[in-house]
């Protein structure tokens, strides 16, 4: 058993972990976050995206001990406190970006990351930006509006407030 | 799919490091980014013993400039390369290549020297290294060695790491003025591995190619410069009809594999047009 | 338009946002796999290694002694109990059916069957106990190819059977009397057309994968599934296992996604109750990516022989269909039924005189196949759309202008096929028009032939697919005579709640495709009551006891229609007490806006809300009234309904490396009319990414030893974000005749017609080539091979790689799975 010291959407945990659990079990079964879902076996999917420290990462292809003393967020840390959702995930609702919705806490992290870095993504940027994460049902073309939307919501609101660092967690 | 049980070392330090890896043995095996190593482990193709992992060796992480050169230390995630101002100044194709591995996810946590350690044939990170002539930085139990990358892929997934060696740092010489570079992927989708890749350096002088060195992903067991093509090439006038014609070498000493994503002639072929492509791009013609 | 006729409809025809979404936004989910149950054990299970060989002993006493072991069982355990799994579609008489253990007892007869099972304290400790288990087989010969499977003398799947047949399903129109004798029309033929077609095997790939809890109750269970078909799986799993029916509750929480791969009793699921009940526990089984690709149903997998008859002018005349398809190494729910579903599709929206329609079933040592989204009918619409376009080839005429000779007019509607199906209504030139003018397809045709001139190495081609399905699963009696084993009605039921709010009780089972929504804004507009003020409850046979769940675009048209029918109910029920209340005659009220008025006096109405209450207190309702408007109706359809469209592509082919990039895709649909545009749309999206796919990506192969070589999604394409265009999408509303909504089905249209339009525009690109065929996928590799040799193509070129299966597509160089380094 190894310590495994970790902030998951705000509040502190600290466990006695096998080395080998897999970071999307620990949130899953040890924290109970199961928002965060496993797709597949080969990190293709993309369906257990996190962020860790403010970039998405695959739960699945990371260890549970390997994020000690980091910040995790899950799909289930990202509205706000009083339920407000986070602009990507208000978009996903406002352009039907989900059908049956099991991929979305992964594409609605891996947005969130993507738009961090390029808070003006072109359709291409958003196409390759998500890349890593499969959807079944929409074709993404939905998603992909999605993102641009809370794209320019996340340039509205920021250039509204002075901020400079667009959408972000 | 869940992995096997494994003992885990986080080490401090790289002395440390080497240190636990060699009491390991041949069932320690070193845990970087780990964005190859873990869907190994949960599909369990692969049960070691000890994972030891890298990433608590701050030291291991950054690029910096070293006189003609930029050095990269082995933990250094493809995110960070690709976003690297000297790595874009200096080693533009290693910033482009970064670019296609994985996906952005897989960027964040997979690093240079993890990609280059596990060799795989089908990864593009080995060609560029071997294309832009890197010295592989290595230490172990003997102390620390330098290996070129002309020497460092032996096999299909085997480098010449031995047992208990970390490669710690990759030092890749700056192009000079005059070279320009270019990486041609070809896959089938956008996660998919290369089928066959082609990296591309040429230095142009006065209308002729002076000097190019092209490097082959997924065209044998070990990622492979096409020194027929480069020979040819070398002196050439910069024309579309040169190149294309010196492109035609490509396949001379290369083995294509066979497989599921591609058969070995149409990736002989495929090399002859993406290399073509891929020095044309380079060579602004 | 009876239902709504009376007022302008509100709701219905409104892009609502969806109500299902709030919970999956933020990660509050119920899928099957987060449910925990005190006590629950883990199940693990192991599958065979092995494509077709005898067990010939298992040991799992080292496993039974691995740290938080519970137990082992082996198919020998319940081999008294376990019965078999279920085929509720026998399509002859005579199919034969070798019957299919959840466990295997004696044999394995393809790679990924279950042949044991690990309980343990938890899932980590259950997979590893799963390596402590010994087994030892005696290998069979292994049967792949549906042909060599059919000749005499061959190995045999299933040893206690006297052939790899299953059945052989034929129709033709001539003893039908639906049109002329088939061998009439091939006889007088003017042009005679052959082509074979592969329909490679495909994996539905649903997201979420499969996962099975259940806790045993008393005589009964409680089952949570990762189902489309909670109903029908209740059923099945009490006649499976001999447990009274109603003593099963069934539930599909969330469900994430299906595409007909859910619509299964999977062997996991009798595992799981099985050894729920053995043990007395709640157990849990949750499949990882690599179980599911193995063993979950896959789709396609057919040899398709067309042959096409025409006069010279292009008139066609005939159409004759011989179809292998691969049934894998069982039959599954619906397996048989599938291509025979295609059977009255392949004609399309074509005037044929004379048809034939041969399937024969096939055994071979593969994963079953069962249904895929459009399950027989992409299989017919490929079929038929790229024969067309040889057809045209070999007439010289444009694809387009044959397919407009040859098409249902506007004005022949209803019009009924040479198959015997009556088509209610269409508008096929309109879908046509708009489709063109969408994607500027004569601009594209200009730049085509300017790019043929100069020999441009990146060639565009330009495909088209003029498609119908048959939707709305379907009409009872039709599947009687199909001989399918249930009905296909849907049933719904309303509980007006005191206060005015609605609960909507439906037995379709939605899994993403928005039905809550859907549903609300039917009954909002049916009972006049606010979109917030419904719910929908379904997936639980214990408050949704009655449905036939979810498949074959059958939710709308059957499911929705039952709401309506159920809502109607409400109304009258609702008309009489408002008539006591306002002292009128019931038929001098009107009914509008959710409020009954006497006919002229506008204002003076009772709302459905106040009869609500006075129903609930019943206080003083008219004599003899029951004091309740609830409600209940169960709707048969009494036909198909039939969406078209018209799907476009515009690829360009790299003929160098043989990248096939599509530029531009535009579809119109005609889905009749449509309750909420925002949800249509998706479906269509999503429909065409998985067609598109086909055509272009996926395709499960096997090597020569049956092992699945596409074991991950390494190897597995499914297409990305930037592996795919932005679709233009338009709709033309044509109004299904035969339900009072007007209403068609969306849920498969997108895959069914947009394979083919792919397709016949990668061929279109490679015809300076004289290419007539490019097999699927259109992988780079094979387009190079089209390219190089040119005539009569390549389309097969490399199936025949080394000690592969003939038709297996990408091939592996060795029957050691040489593309194994590929998936580190």
């Amino acid at each position: 058993m190894t310590r495994v010291s970790v902030t998951v959407d705000g509040v502190s945990y600290q466990d006695e972990v096998e080395p080998r659990l897999l970071l999307v079990h620990y949130l899953r079964e040890r924290l109970g976050k199961v928002g965060t879902v496993v797709g597949c076996d080969t990190s293709n999917c993309g369906a257990c995206t996190v962020l860790l420290d403010g970039r998405s990462v695959k739960s699945c292809s990371v260890l549970a001990v390997q994020v000690t003393d980091r910040t995790i967020t899950t799909i289930e840390g990202l509205a706000a406190e009083d339920g407000t959702l986070h602009p990507v995930q208000q978009a996903f609702h406002d352009n039907h970006a989900l059908q049956c919705g099991f991929c979305t806490p992964g594409m609605v992290l891996a947005a969130c990351d993507l738009l961090s870095e390029n808070a003006d993504p072109s359709e291409d940027e958003i196409r390759e930006g998500i890349e890593g994460n499969l959807c079944r049902c929409t074709g993404y073309q939905n998603i992909v509006r999605a993102v641009q939307a809370a794209a320019s919501e996340g340039r509205a609101s920021s250039a509204s407030t002075g901020a400079t660092t667009g959408v972000t967690s | 799919m869940i992995p096997a049980s494994f003992e885990y070392e986080r080490p401090a330090n790289l002395d440390a490091a080497v240190r636990v890896l060699q009491d390991g043995g041949e069932d320690a095996k070193v845990l970087a980014g780990g964005q190859s190593l873990l869907p190994v482990l949960r599909l369990r193709l692969s049960y070691p013993e000890l994972l030891v992992d890298l990433g608590g060796l701050a030291e291991l992480r950054g690029i910096r400039e070293d006189g003609d050169a930029i050095v990269i230390g082995s933990m250094t995630t493809h995110d960070e390369v690709l976003k690297s101002e000297l790595v874009r100044q200096h080693a533009p194709l290693l910033a482009q290549a970064t670019a296609t591995v994985g996906d952005r996810q897989v960027r964040h946590l997979g690093t240079f020297g993890g990609s280059l350690s596990h060799a795989d044939p089908a990864g593009d990170l080995p060609t560029i290294a071997l294309t832009l002539d890197a010295q592989l930085h290595a230490t172990g139990p003997g102390g620390p060695r330098v290996i070129p990358a002309s020497e460092f892929f032996l096999d299909y997934l085997t480098t010449a790491l031995r047992p208990g060696e970390i490669l710690t740092a990759i030092r890749i010489p700056k192009l000079g003025a005059g070279w320009s570079t270019h990486y041609e992927k070809f896959d089938r989708v956008a996660q998919a591995w290369s089928i066959v890749g082609v990296a591309a350096a040429v230095r142009r002088s006065n209308g002729s190619i002076a000097e190019a060195r092209v490097g082959l992903t997924n065209m044998g067991t070990t990622p492979l410069r096409a020194s027929l093509v480069e020979d040819e090439l070398s002196g050439a006038a910069a024309s579309a009809a040169t190149v294309a014609s010196a492109s035609r070498s490509v396949t001379e000493g290369t083995h294509a594999p066979n497989d599921l994503a591609g058969h070995a002639d149409y990736r002989n072929h495929l090399a002859q047009v993406l290399t073509r492509r891929a020095v044309l791009a380079a060579a602004g013609i | 338009m009876t239902a709504v006729e009376n007022r302008p409809a509100a709701e219905i025809g409104q892009s609502r946002l969806r109500k299902e979404d709030a919970h999956l936004l933020i990660g509050r989910t119920t899928w099957t796999d987060n449910i925990t149950l005190p006590g629950m054990l883990h199940l693990a299970i192991l599958r065979s290694p092995m494509a077709h060989a005898t067990i010939t002993s298992i040991d799992v006493s080292a496993a039974k002694q691995r740290p938080g072991v519970v137990a082992v069982f082996t198919g020998q355990d319940f081999a008294e109990t376990q019965g078999s799994i279920p085929c509720a579609w026998p399509v002859t008489p005579e199919m034969v059916n070798p019957g299919h253990p959840s466990l295997a007892v004696t044999q394995v007869n393809h790679v990924g069957e279950a042949v044991a099972v690990v309980v343990a304290r938890d899932k980590y400790l259950a997979q590893d106990a799963l390596e402590a288990i010994d087994i030892d087989y005696a290998p069979l010969p292994v049967v792949l190819d549906m042909e060599a499977a059919l000749v005499a003398d061959t190995t045999l799947v299933h040893g206690h059977t006297s052939s790899n047949r299953s059945f052989t399903w034929t129709f033709e129109s001539g003893a039908a009397g639906t049109g002329a004798p088939i061998e009439d029309t091939l006889r007088d033929a003017e042009v005679t057309v052959r082509r074979r077609f592969i329909q490679q095997r495909l994996i539905p790939s649903f997201m979420e994968p499969r996962s099975t809890v259940v806790s045993p109750n008393g005589e009964g269970v409680t089952m949570w599934s990762a189902t489309q078909v909670p109903h029908i799986l209740r059923t099945m799993l009490a006649l499976t296992l001999n447990i009274p029916e109603h003593k099963v509750r069934v539930i599909a929480p969330d469900v994430g996604g299906g595409f007909g791969g859910k619509l299964q009793v999977t062997p996991e699921e009798v595992i799981c109750t099985l050894v729920a009940r053995k043990l007395g526990k709640p157990v849990k089984y949750t499949e990882s990516r690599s179980e599911s690709l193995m063993s979950a149903h896959h789709g396609r997998d057919q040899i398709q022989d067309i042959t096409i008859t025409a006069k010279r002018d292009g008139t066609v005349t005939g159409l004759d269909v011989h179809l292998f398809a691969d049934m894998g190494a069982y039959l599954r729910l619906v397996s048989p039924g599938i291509p025979v579903l295609g059977a009255f599709m392949y004609n399309s929206i074509y005037k044929f005189a004379g048809y034939r329609f041969v399937c024969e079933g096939v055994f071979t040592n593969k994963t079953p196949t069962d249904a895929y989204r459009g399950a027989g009918r992409p299989e017919a619409t490929f079929a038929i759309e790229r024969i067309m376009d040889a057809l045209a080839g070999e007439l010289d005429m444009d694809p387009m202008e044959l397919r407009r000779k040859n098409w249902i007019k506007h004005e022949e509607f209803p019009f009924t096929t040479v198959c015997g199906l009556t088509y209610d209504s269409g508008n096929y030139e309109a879908a046509t028009a708009k489709a063109l003018e969408l994607i500027g397809w004569d601009e594209l045709r200009r730049e085509q032939a300017e790019r043929r001139a100069r020999r441009d190495p990146v060639q565009l081609g330009l495909g088209i697919s003029t498609f119908t399905e048959m939707c709305g699963l379907a009409p009872s009696r039709v599947l009687g005579s199909l001989d399918y084993g249930a009905g296909g009605w849907e049933n719904a039921s309303i509980r007006v709640l005191a206060t005015g709010k609605v609960e909507v009780v439906t037995g379709a089972s939605a899994h993403g495709q928005g039905h809550e929504t859907a549903w609300s804004q039917i009954v909002a507009d049916q009972l006049g009551v606010p979109f917030d003020d419904i719910e929908v409850i379904h997936g639980d046979t214990q408050s949704s006891p009655k449905g036939l769940d979810t498949y074959g675009s059958r939710s709308l048209v059957v499911g929705g229609i039952a709401v309506v029918k159920a809502a109607d109910k409400v109304v009258e029920k609702a008309r009489a007490i408002a008539a006591h209340m306002l002292e009128a005659n019931p038929d001098d009220l009107e009914f509008a806006g959710g409020s009954f008025s006497v006919k002229g006096s506008p204002g003076s109405g009772k709302t459905i809300q106040e009869i609500a209450f006075a129903a609930f207190a019943a206080h003083d309702l008219p004599d003899g009234m029951e004091p309740s408007l609830d409600s209940d109706a169960t709707f048969d359809p009494e036909n198909f309904s039939f969406p078209h469209g018209t799907h476009l592509c515009a690829i360009d082919v790299d003929t160098e490396t043989g990248r096939a990039t599509i530029r531009k895709y535009a579809c119109v649909d005609d889905i009749g009319e449509v309750i909420n545009p925002l949800i249509a749309d998706g479906q269509i999206h999503g429909g065409l990414a998985q067609g598109i796919a086909q055509a272009l990506y996926e395709e499960a192969v096997y090597d020569a030893d049956g092992n699945l070589t596409t074991g991950t999604f390494v190897d597995y394409l499914l297409p990305s974000a930037s592996d795919l265009p932005s679709f233009l999408t338009g709709r033309t509303v044509s109004p299904s005749t035969t339900n009072p909504l007007g209403v068609k089905g969306v849920g498969e249209a997108g895959t069914i017609a947009s394979t083919p339009a792919v397709v016949n525009a990668v061929v279109d690109a490679l015809k300076p080539w004289g290419v007539q065929d490019v097999q699927m996928p259109c992988t780079p590799e094979r387009i190079w091979r089209a390219v190089a040799e040119g005539v009569g193509g390549a389309a097969t070129a490399d199936r025949s790689a080394e000690g592969t299966v003939a038709y297996g597509g990408a091939s592996t160089a060795s029957s050691d799975g040489s593309g194994e380094g590929e998936q580190l």
